[in-house]
């Protein structure tokens, strides 16, 4: 199985508290590997090593084979990796449209060019937002619903065409309905790219994941299929909250 | 009032045209001097504009590059008119009396000059952004004052406007025409700044930084080539200003004229097209008439001020299209 992301033996401390505790953790092209844990748990630690944003203290992080422990966010990006925020990070006096021409620039450059005749950065614009049901391509991010903004989110990512989604809590504050609407979405997306979940809502996690990793005081204590998971001892007991 | 953008930013550019074609035809010179000095000032908030209004670094030491093409037109015209070459190191440079010349020299060392303040100065943002291009600010002017070799702080006059090929620069009208050409230039070169991918990712940069970083491109270089090109344009109004006063003095690098162009931005429109042109011609304008009518009309500038920052967020190009604009 070709694993698109392999990080290993990730360790990261600030001060005396150990955040990442030699956490390794793999996703494998075709799949959705979520990451749960309480709060607290180290895993935006763990996101933030694997986007880059914070270098680790010890252990690598490969993507398709490539050592980028050493990479700055926008070369791994540039490389293949498309995040999104858990508290959206959107150009909120720019149209819906103009937030995601932004992740089709990244990839295909065009900063000379003038957006408005640049028919290859529009085309793809367009295409992630109607893929991820958002009609609303004019209006400023400002004056998105909350819901809105996360589809613009994964639109923005989306239209990085990337080798690997690192999403960062796509659900948070989007309710039960909310949630319904964009589970299908991401279940879809593994057809682009394999995704690396950290989600707080179960029940999205449950239905969406190909394999689970129980994050917990910075370890990863367990790694397995949700049923597997579901009847792991030591995760029920230090997480699902069975004692 | 919701007046369309362009519409406003077309009228705005032929504001200041109108104004110096009645002068010339009524034969007040010192107007059309006036509509120059306008010009010129909204050249160098169109620079400032780009770093500020697009990419929002607020710098407070924009007069650095309004030294630096002040300087350069000074230094090389002074040499010219002394008849001594200039030497630097094993070089030595005839001084020149030629506008084209002495634009590319001020353009290119204001430039550099960003370029390297901007390595410095973008590591911070903020207060902190504030301060350090403050302080690049008081060392240039205080250099400036100590550099007796061209005047220390009496400054240094050039005798005759520097020459621009096919025109008399000492008609008052064709240098207007001179100056009103290159701010025109400069405007086109902002809208298609900002037409452009590198506008969206700039833009995109001031608000959502992480935004940009994870799309793949560096928000630090992204800011650090908005603020060379805003150094350079600034640059080219400094060596039109001396060229206008035919005069240049270590006020050009003071930290009271850096202020002076973000009051013109904030005044027109932070981050609109027209703004800049707006702003310098409302302050000129209050300038001549406020301060023909008292000594203190930089009290009444500060009340006017004071009532767009409270209640205009978009200045007056704000007011006109119903539209706030940026926010920096």
């Amino acid at each position: 199985m070709s694993e698109v992301l392999a990080a290993d033996g990730l360790t990261k401390r600030f001060g005396a508290l150990l955040a990442s505790d030699g956490v390794s953790i793999d996703v494998r092209a075709g799949e959705i590997h979520a990451v749960i844990g309480p709060n607290g748990a180290g895993k935006s630690t763990l996101i933030a090593q694997i986007s880059g944003a914070l270098a680790p203290d010890a252990g690598t992080v490969r993507l398709n084979g490539a050592d980028v422990t050493r990479w700055s966010v926008a070369r791994r990006a540039k490389a293949g990796l498309a995040r999104t925020f858990q508290v959206s990070a959107l150009a909120l006096e720019a149209t819906a449209e103009e937030n995601v021409m932004l992740g089709a620039l990244g990839r295909d450059g065009g900063l000379r060019h003038r957006t408005a005749r640049n028919a290859a950065l529009r085309d793809a614009a367009r295409a992630a937002l109607d893929r991820v049901g958002l009609a609303a391509r004019g209006t400023p991010a400002s004056d998105l619903s909350h819901g809105q903004r996360r589809q613009l989110e994964v639109a923005v990512a989306l239209a990085q065409r990337p080798r690997l989604f690192l999403m960062d809590e796509p659900m948070a504050g989007l309710g039960a309905e909310g949630t319904r609407r964009l589970t299908p979405l991401l279940d879809g997306l593994r057809a682009e790219a394999p995704i690396l979940l950290v989600e707080h809502d179960m029940d999205a996690v449950f239905a969406l994941a190909d394999r689970i990793t129980v994050l917990v005081a910075g370890r990863a204590i367990a790694t397995g299929t949700p049923s597997a998971i579901r009847a792991d001892a030591d995760v029920r007991a230090a997480y699902l909250g069975d004692g | 009032m919701r007046l369309p953008e362009g519409w406003v930013t077309a009228a705005a550019l032929a504001l200041l045209p109108a104004v110096a074609l009645w002068a010339w035809a009524a034969d007040e010179p010192f107007t059309i001097t006036l509509a120059t000095r306008a010009a010129i000032l909204a050249l160098a908030a169109v620079g400032l504009n780009v770093a500020l209004g697009i990419g929002g670094l607020v710098s407070l030491g924009h007069a650095v590059f309004f030294g630096i093409g002040g300087y350069a037109m000074g230094i090389l015209a002074f040499h010219a008119q002394t008849y001594a070459p200039l030497e630097i190191g094993p070089l030595t440079i005839a001084g020149t009396r030629s506008m084209p010349l002495i634009w590319l020299v001020a353009t290119a060392a204001s430039a550099l000059v960003a370029w390297l303040i901007g390595l410095l100065s973008l590591r911070t943002s903020g207060i902190y952004f504030i301060m350090i291009t403050l302080a690049f600010g008081q060392m240039a002017f205080y250099f400036a004052i100590s550099w007796t070799a061209y005047g220390g702080e009496d400054g240094l006059s050039i005798y005759v406007r520097n020459g621009f090929p096919g025109l008399n620069t000492l008609v008052p009208i064709q240098f207007f025409a001179l100056c009103c050409a290159v701010l025109l230039l400069a405007v086109a070169l902002q809208w298609r700044l900002r037409a452009s991918g590198f506008g969206l990712a700039l833009d995109a940069a001031r608000q959502a930084p992480a935004r940009v970083e994870a799309a793949g491109l560096s928000p630090r270089r992204l800011k650090l080539a908005a603020f060379v090109l805003s150094g350079a344009l600034t640059g080219l109004a400094g060596a039109l200003f001396a060229d206008l006063n035919r005069f240049v003095s270590p006020s050009m690098f003071s930290w009271q004229l850096s202020g002076e162009l973000i009051v013109l931005i904030v005044l027109g429109g932070t981050g609109r097209l027209a703004g800049p042109v707006i702003g310098a011609a409302l302050f000129v304008a209050l300038e001549h008439w406020l301060g023909g009518l008292t000594e203190f009309w930089l009290v009444w500038l500060g009340a006017i001020l004071l009532g767009i920052v409270l209640f205009a967020r978009g200045g007056v190009v704000g007011l006109l299209t119903g539209r706030a604009g940026p926010h920096v």
